[in-house]
């Protein structure tokens, strides 16, 4: 072995080091977001207070401009947008957030976003790491793949809260699906950092696999605001038609967005990055056609990704059409991020095809 | 819905239907009656009229439902749902092979999925009737749009509804600056926002975003692009394997390949005439860690030719970068060793001398292969015979592993195992047979002289004498490595890429931009001021309308302020203070 090789193996350990110390820190990042969430429920009266004070600051959106007039300078206000929802809709303002208007479950909360901001960074440093060690993308095997994938839905949840998106509602969520995406990872699907095979020494590897990574990463995000959507929307409904939800759903569901804002938010969500994932299988055709003489051949895993495309754009289309708007596209949405899941790790374990690499 | 809900709602609700109308150009959901043929009159000329109606009346009534967003979107998840049994039943058009496993494991079950098409789903007629269907209802829906389009840009956008503060986004504001003045500074801040705008009675009318409509009908042409770009290719594309040994060579006509599969409407002229030789494959692998043997490098070093007389071009194909030849890509599939073998009759002579290709069975390349020698060798009595050697090649052998499987796919430590047979080869009679294994029916196995099977491992430069003076085989120290081509031709490629590229320029259009329309109308009030009323419009409720609006009334404000002995602004009538 020479010395190159011996480094390799080093950072592939500190690799492995960073990615186990990450769960750690998520896993403390869980622990607060639960606290957020417990201490959020105490206090009817800071929730109520929250929801009214979230509602007065949809309408400061409008700011006030300063306005210089050549004698000096007044302070004029600018003319005030009146919004209105459409109607038809339900006028439910947005809920206040995990911690219910709770200091100390708001301290919680700002505690958990710090952790993950932290586990972010040793997550990312690992897979850098990983890298390094192989000298490539780290994207040849399901287990560099998923280690990517859970750094980039937090590293987009991260970002909408950088530009004062609201959805820190989504952090337990999200982090508990990337502790268990990470469990599978370094449990079922490790592999030893090596090099490519021939067929993947393609600088397409980095265009088509970088982007599928993202899809991934931004559906899985879009379609918890979808699952989330969908119980409080029946929350919603059960209040409108004079029902009498649970304790537990009620303190909960109070304190997500309104139901119309979390469908639009997954919308949002999906609608962007589906032009993205039109690109990523039309990267992947462009590889294929130089890789295996074909741009599509109905392997496994191209004609899943077509499945995926499918779906998304039947969500896209129901989303536009009436009678199928709210909950059925919903569902729809739903089922497409099934079938990207199945694309994913269905395809690679149960079926094979021109997809599998390293083992797996 | 608002609180203040009156008994004029009907009304306005109507008045911003129009002013929201043709903000896209989505098809609109209208019930069809069932019947269309009306009274039915006497006679045979009533039949026949009313025969005609209904069945005018029920194909439109058929084409109307086809090219609903419905029954579209219904289409739209069959295909999904469609292409699902492709990708977990063995489809003959990738693996033929595991199709026949499949049938032979599955008595009940394969004749089944025979007769519906699962063997083949994508190129099934009912998998075929759907994407037809969905098609065609595409066209069906694009081109009304399209139309409508083409009329909604060569129109104006209409005017301004009469209550503007019953639209989603709205501001108000009174001014000293006569209500003309208003309009004109409108006008041109919404223009300079590129806003197509016009002064429409006391209101000035703009709409912006028309890139929206444009990328979405620029998305769904493009998908008929790929359609027809795809089946192009499918009809004429070819497709051809060779199997090359080093030094030898390979010219693109039908009778020197392999294998070969074509679309329907192919026809043997299509071929590019060209020709190549391969003069040296390199494959390395990896000599350390766990992945030891993964190939890191195949490299196929060749020369070619294009026509007859072509002056000849040295080029290197790898797995990922093919030669392209006109229409033609040949591209690396495979690759093996093919080890020289020599035979010589009893007398000496050599009947046979040149390298056999060996097919792989693993990663490491324990090879299999057949030595047929079809003629020119005499047995011990002068008679006539065919000679055929079963072997099995190892490029690294193991001798403490004790068994033919290759450990490194590198050629470390070379191993030829022959086992020879004599008789009639069975290559006469005509029918095709596998160039890598014997049809041992009519063969009689050589045996050594206590009567056991003749069996021998040979290293390179070593012999194997046959028993009772029948010959001997050597093993040749050169070993020649072969490399597998396929050789492809698929017109329509740059289309379909184009149609691709196309499609999600127009899909990014269709998604990402808003269309919406801003009114602006400037009256005089009961006080004599100017009252200013904004209002904005969009398809969908989007959080970017308020804040557009905001911002074109901050700059129409600047140039027409409010009046400063007067309040700043006026609580909107009717509209909710949320």
């Amino acid at each position: 072995m020479n010395l190159a090789a011996a480094t390799n193996e080093h950072l592939a350990n500190v690799s492995n080091t960073l990615i186990y110390s990450s769960m750690a820190v998520y896993t403390l990042a869980f622990l607060a977001y639960i606290a957020e969430w417990t201490f959020g429920s105490r206090s009817k009266i800071g929730r109520t207070a929250a929801a009214l004070t979230g509602a007065a600051a949809k309408k400061a959106a409008a700011p006030a401009v300063t306005v210089q007039n050549a004698g000096g300078t007044a302070v004029l206000e600018r003319p005030k947008v009146v919004v209105r929802a459409a109607s038809g809709s339900r006028d439910v303002p947005d809920g206040p957030g995990a911690h219910g208007g709770d200091e100390q479950g708001d301290l919680y909360g700002r505690i958990a976003v710090s952790l993950t901001v932290l586990a972010f960074i040793v997550e990312l440093s690992g897979v850098l790491a990983r890298a390094a060690s192989v000298e490539r993308a780290p994207w040849g095997n399901m287990y560099e793949f998923n280690i990517t994938f859970s750094t980039v839905a937090v590293g987009v949840y991260l970002t909408l809260l950088l530009f004062k998106k609201n959805v820190r509602w989504l952090g337990l969520f999200l982090v508990t699906t990337v502790l268990l995406d990470l469990g599978i990872a370094v449990t079922v699907l490790y592999t030893a950092s090596d090099q490519l095979v021939p067929a993947l020494h393609s600088y397409w590897l980095y265009i088509h696999v970088s982007t599928a990574i993202i899809c991934g990463a931004v559906f899985y995000v879009g379609a918890v605001g979808t699952l989330l959507y969908l119980f409080k929307d029946s929350y919603e409904n059960k209040l409108a038609s004079g029902g009498k939800p649970g304790a537990f759903a009620t303190s909960v569901m109070e304190r997500l967005p309104a139901s119309a804002n979390l469908d639009k938010f997954s919308y949002r969500v999906n609608a962007a990055v589906f032009p993205l994932w039109t690109f990523t299988i039309i990267a992947g055709s462009i590889w294929a056609e130089s890789a295996w003489g074909r741009y599509w051949g109905w392997d496994p895993k191209e004609t899943w990704a077509f499945i995926t495309w499918v779906a998304y754009a039947c969500y896209l289309h129901a989303r536009a059409t009436a009678g199928w708007k709210g909950r059925k596209a919903a569902y729809l949405a739903l089922i497409a991020f099934g079938c990207w899941i199945f694309n994913y790790y269905g395809v690679n374990i149960f079926v094979g095809g021109k997809h599998s690499y390293a083992g797996v | 819905m608002s609180k203040t809900t009156t008994d004029t709602s009907a009304a306005e609700e109507q008045d911003l239907g129009a002013a929201g109308s043709q903000l896209s150009t989505a098809p609109v959901e209208t019930a069809m009656p069932g019947s269309f043929g009306g009274n039915r009159k006497p006679g045979l000329t009533g039949w026949l009229a009313w025969t005609g109606r209904e069945a005018l009346g029920w194909a439109r009534w058929m084409w109307r439902q086809l090219t609903s967003m419905r029954v579209a979107l219904m289409l739209l998840f069959l295909l999904s749902l469609g292409a699902v049994p492709g990708s977990l039943i063995p489809q003959s058009g990738t693996d033929a092979l595991k199709v026949s496993e499949f049938q032979a494991a599955h008595k009940t079950l394969g004749p089944i999925y025979q007769k519906l098409g699962l063997f083949h789903v994508y190129g099934s007629a009912w998998f075929g009737a759907i994407y037809v269907l969905l098609f065609v209802s595409l066209i069906g829906c694009i081109i009304p749009r399209t139309w409508q389009f083409v009329g909604q840009l060569r129109g104006r956008p209409p005017g301004a509804p009469k209550r503007l503060n019953r639209l989603p986004a709205y501001a108000t504001w009174r001014t000293a600056a006569e209500p003309e003045q208003v309009r004109e500074v409108a006008l041109t801040v919404l223009k300079k926002r590129r806003f197509r705008a016009h002064i429409a009675g006391d209101a000035v009318a703009a709409e912006k975003g028309y890139l929206r409509e444009t990328g979405n009908l620029l998305f769904h042409l493009a998908l008929i692009v790929m359609l027809i770009a795809f089946a192009w290719g499918q009809l004429f594309k070819s497709e051809g394997d060779k199997l090359i040994v080093e030094g030898d060579g390979f010219s693109n006509t039908l009778t020197q390949y392999d294998d070969f599969k074509s679309g329907n409407l192919f026809s043997d002229d299509d071929l590019v005439p060209f020709s190549f030789n391969l003069k040296n494959f390199v494959g390395t692998y990896e000599r350390t860690g766990p992945n030891r043997g993964t190939p890191r490098t195949f490299q196929a070093d060749i020369t070619y030719s294009l026509g007859a007389y072509g002056k000849a071009k040295k080029h290197t194909i790898k797995v990922n970068e093919p030669l392209e030849i006109g229409d033609s890509k040949v591209y690396l599939v495979s690759h093996g060793y093919a080890p020289v073998v020599t035979v010589r009759d009893g007398k000496g002579n050599v009947v046979f001398h040149q390298a056999v290709p060996m097919l792989p069975i693993d990663s490491n390349v324990t090879s299999q292969g057949a030595i047929k020698v079809l003629d020119g060798y005499k047995n011990a009595q002068g008679v006539a015979e065919q000679l055929g050697f079963a072997a099995v090649f190892v490029p690294t052998y193991a001798k403490s592993s004790g068994t033919m499987f290759s450990q490194y796919p590198g050629l470390d430590y070379p191993v030829l195992n022959v086992t020879g047979y004599h008789g009639d080869l069975g290559v006469n009679a005509g029918i095709p047979q596998n160039v890598y294994q014997l049809e041992t029916k009519n063969l009689k196995q050589f045996k050594d002289s206590k009567g056991n099977i003749l069996k021998q491992q040979l290293l390179p430069g070593e012999t194997m004498t046959l028993p009772n003076g029948a010959g001997s085989i050597t093993f040749d120290k050169q070993i020649k490595e072969w490399a597998g081509f396929q050789v492809v031709q698929q017109p329509g490629t740059d289309w379909a890429l184009a149609g691709a590229l196309t499609a999600i320029l127009g899909l990014a259009g269709s998604l990402f931009i808003q269309r919406r329309r801003v009114w602006v109308r400037a009256t005089t009030g009961d006080d004599g001021s100017t009252v200013v009323e904004m209002a904005g419009l969009g398809r969908s409720e989007s959080a970017k309308l308020p804040e557009e609006l905001g911002d074109l009334a901050a700059l129409v404000h600047d140039r027409a302020p409010t009046k400063t002995d007067d309040e700043p602004s006026v609580p909107p009538e009717g509209a909710e203070q949320q």
